[in-house]
This record gives structure tokens, sequence and C-alpha cells, in this order.
């Protein structure tokens, strides 16, 4: 183990600012990917619900 | 032989693809998520602090590996958009377009955790480091390929052009790299590299490596959630497309 | 009668795009006009202390070719997009290939070649020494070719689309940056003392590589934007 106590593993060395906001950054980019991919799978699947509806009226 | 080509050839189809793909997926983000904690634990609990950077090395743990990715994304990606131009299948192309934004985004990583490595390092956030400055240049070869498809209503062509520019890119990209590293050691000046990393121990190697695995892993599952909604958005006037379980109102 | 050669349509096009520039005399002018209107906003922005104006002229005078041959890249394939032309010469028996070809040299010949024979006078007002002068306008000589090949691939690929100039230049200043790089490497050499020839090989493999692959890519860019 590195860390003496949970407030050593905070403060990095002191390097909290630059690896904390490099971890932080990535996890939130990756989890605002996640986020983005399921807003634009809802809007597909509605487009695919309109049209089958088109369809449907137009049989 | 000829069965299982044309086995494989069946899935070429976003209509067999895209369930082959949903099953896929929950795999591919366990893979993704069981790595990244694995290689969360090696970057923060098992490699030791290093005696010239102190912690402000672990970022390597993500800026490697992103750089990684985002290089071997922009690869896979043209492979795809160069299938899709030779063989003309709709899925080429539209795996290319799935792979794209994940790469662009790796590449912005890289940059971002390269800038806030260099800080405490070097003293600025960017100094023009051989490695970074290649890897700022395919962020822009990424925004383009994706600025090019967005600029071109036509599906077919834009898909076709991507694909060409993506060939020209992959093609460019070993000499721009090759040209930046030439002009770095031309005015070697500021001297700083951050390619001479740490002593590499072990476990930092091994930390690394795991945390790629795992981006590795989400961009696969990215790129599979990406490429079906993709497929419903092109496809919605389609039979299978309507006839889906999760389009039934 | 016999189909007309790839070297015969090569020339054709050359004289007819060249015919096309002369006519709309603000053409050529244009590129020039850019080159020397940058070059001069430099010294204005930054001071005109010699030793400094000496120590960036290469890549300013490099920067300002490059962004000069980059905003004419516009009228390389546009016109003859627009009125057909280019459709009649993808459909011709000749390789279109050869017709793409020609377009790009006469494209460098009105917007790369005065920028090198202008670029002695420009290289005075910064006040670089003979020998560095001599290594700009080889450099520009080899490596403005090389602007105009790569160009042409992003100017083919663009073809009608909307905010299509914008656009040429995010997808066409990353594949420039080899070029730049030997080519601003060449003159600095020389007025650090040293051999400007490392940077000149490498400048001219780039146009080398370039000649060999940017007419396929921007033919079959053409193809895809005709279809």
């Amino acid at each position: 183990m590195n860390w003496a106590s949970a407030g050593e593993f905070f403060a990095m060395g002191g390097y909290a600012f630059y690896v904390w906001g490099s971890f932080l950054v990535t996890a939130a980019c990756l989890a605002a990917e996640m986020l983005l991919l399921r807003a634009r799978r809802k809007q597909a699947l509605q487009r695919v619900r309109a049209e089958r509806n088109r369809h449907e009226a137009a049989a | 032989m000829d069965a299982g080509l044309i086995r494989w050839f069946r899935y070429a189809s976003p209509q067999s693809f895209y369930p082959l793909a949903g099953r896929m997926l929950p795999w591919f983000a366990s893979l993704a998520a069981l790595s990244a904690a694995a290689g969360l634990w090696v970057a923060f609990f098992v490699a030791p602090t290093d005696a010239q950077q102190g912690e402000s090395y672990r970022i390597i743990f993500v800026h490697v590996p992103a750089s990684w990715m985002s290089m071997f994304l922009y690869v896979v990606m043209a492979g795809w958009a160069g299938l899709g131009l030779a063989f003309s299948t709709r899925l080429s192309a539209m795996m290319a377009h799935a792979i794209a934004p994940t790469g662009a985004m790796f590449a912005f990583l890289s940059l971002w955790s390269g800038a806030l490595w260099g800080r405490p390092t070097w003293g600025a956030y960017w100094v023009w480091d051989a490695r970074l400055t290649s890897e700022l240049v395919l962020f822009f070869l990424y925004l383009g390929y994706m600025a090019l498809h967005a600029a071109i209503d036509d599906p077919r062509r834009g898909d076709r052009a991507a694909a060409v520019l993506a060939l020209v890119g992959v093609i460019n990209v070993p000499i721009i790299h090759f040209s930046v590293q030439w002009w770095n050691t031309l005015h070697q000046g500021a001297s700083v590299s951050l390619t001479r990393a740490p002593s590499m121990a072990a476990t930092m190697l091994a930390g690394m490596l795991v945390m790629a695995f795992a981006f590795w892993m989400y961009s696969i599952t990215a790129a599979l959630i990406r490429v079906r909604a993709i497929m419903l958005e092109r496809e919605a006037h389609m039979q299978w497309a309507r006839d889906l379980r999760e389009a039934a109102a | 009668m016999s189909d007309p050669s790839a070297g015969t349509a090569f020339g054709g096009i050359v004289r007819r795009d060249l015919r096309l520039a002369a006519r709309r005399k603000s053409e050529p002018l244009f590129a020039l006009g850019f080159f020397v209107l940058v070059a001069s906003l430099f010294p204005l922005g930054l001071g005109p202390e010699p030793e400094l104006l000496r120590r960036i002229a290469p890549g300013v005078l490099w920067v300002a070719a490059l962004l000069a041959s980059m905003l004419s890249l516009g009228r390389m394939f546009a016109a003859d997009y627009d009125d057909g032309t280019l459709e009649q010469m993808a459909l011709a028996p000749v390789p279109l290939m050869a017709s793409v070809g020609g377009k790009i040299a006469a494209h460098w010949l009105v917007s790369g070649l005065p920028l090198v024979l202008v670029s002695p006078l420009l290289a005075l007002q910064y006040g670089l020494p003979a020998d560095a002068i001599a290594q700009l306008m080889l450099s520009l000589l080899i490596g403005t070719p090389a602007l105009s090949l790569v160009g042409a691939i992003g100017a083919a690929l663009t073809l009608g689309v909307r905010a299509g100039g914008v656009l040429v230049a995010l997808l066409v200043l990353p594949l420039y940056v080899p070029t730049l790089i030997f080519g601003a490497g060449a003159v600095d050499a020389r007025l650090a003392g040293l051999s400007a020839a490392p940077n000149l090989s490498l400048l001219g493999a780039c146009m080398i590589l370039a000649l060999v692959f940017a007419p396929l890519a921007a033919a079959t860019a053409i193809r895809i934007a005709l279809e």
C-alpha cells in the first residue's frame, strides 16, 4: 500500500489537481459519451417507431 | 470454406449484425469495467511512487493508454473505411463512423492529460513535445473526418468521401509523426520529452497495459452501441427495424 | 479516330486552365496578393527588430505561402464541377488521373510558382541573407507542388459541399504539416550555417509521394462527388 491515510490518497503528494484533473476528466468523458449514446439510441428508436406508425397508417 | 465465408458475409448486413452486436455488448462492457478496476488498482495501490516525479507520474496510466487507443482506433477506422470502399458494404462505413468519435475523444484525453502532466513536470501546460504535437494533428484528422461526413448530405457519398479521407489520413499519420519528431529534434532548445518516461518499473508497465486493455474494451462497447444507433437511424424505414421488439411503442 | 493519350490530355487541360486563369486576371494575383499581405502583417504585429525578423522569416514565409496556396484550392475543381465540365472529363476516354493531374499542374503554375518567384523580395524585407533566400526559393519550388497536390485531395472531397472553404482548411492543414516542417526547416538550417540538404531531401520525398498518390486520391474523390 502506498497511502498512509485517505487524506494522503486525495492529496497525491501535492499533485492532486493534476492527477485527479486527469483521471476525473477521463471518467467524465467516458460517462458523457455513454449518456450521449443512450440519448442517441432513444432518438433513433423514436424515429423507427414513427416509421412504423406511418407504415401501419398507410397499410 | 465457402459456407464459412458466406456465414461471415451474412453478418455484413445491418439486419444481421444488429442483434449480434446487442449480444456482444454486455460482454465487452463487463470486460471494460473489470479491467478498468484492475488497472486503477494497479495505478494507485500497486505502482510505487516515482523518485523524481512523485505522484504526478501516475497520470501516465491514462495518458499513455489514451494515446495508444487514439492511434489504434484511427487505424481500425481506416480499415473499416477501406473495406467499405472496396466491397461497398453498408456496414463497414457505419463501423468506421461508429469508431471516429471515440477515437477523437481519446485523442483529446491524451492531450488533456499530457498537458496536466507537463505542468508539474516541465513547468508549462504545453511544451510542443513531439508526441503531443503529433497527437494534436491526429485530433485534427479525426475532426476532419467527422466534419466531412457531417457536411455531406447524401449518406452514400458521405461514407465514400470520408473513407477516402480516412485512408489518406492513415497513410499520412506515420509521415506526420516522423516529421514532427524531426522538427522537435531540430529545435532542441526546450529539450523536453514526455516520451522519456521514468525508468519503467514492471508494475508501471503492467498498469499501463491493463488500462490500455480497459480503454480498448470500452471503445468496442461504445462502437457497438453507436453502430446500432446508426443502423436504426439509417434503416428506420426498413422492415427489420420496424419489426424490432424495442421499437414496439 | 484513336483516343487521345494521357499525355495529350494532360497538356490540353493545363493549357485550357491557364487560358481560363489568364482571362480572369484576378486569379493569379489573388494567391500572390495574399502571400505578400500576410508576410507584411507579421512585422507589423511583432515589431521590426531585424534579428527577430530574420529568425522568424523561414516559418512565417512558409506559412504565408501555405495559406495562400490553400486559399486558392476552391478554384481548382469547383467551376468545372458546377458547369458539368468535370463530369465530361470523367466520362472521357482519357484516364481521369491525367485530367486531374493537368488541373493540379495548372493550379500550381497560377497559385504556386508566382509565390516562388516573389519570395526573394519578401525575404529581403525580412533581412534574410542571400544563401538563405536561395534555399527559400528552392524549398518553395519543391514544396508548393506538394501543397497543390495534397490540396487537390481536399478540394475534390469537398466539391459542392456547404461551408466547403473552411472544411478544406481543416482537412488539408494536418496533411500540410510535413511539407511545412521540412520546407521551413531547410531555410532554418541554412540560417544556422548547416546544410539544408537533409530537409530538402525529405521535402523532395514528400513531393514525390504526393505526386504518386494525390492524383489517384483526388480522381477517386471526384468520381465519388459525381455519383
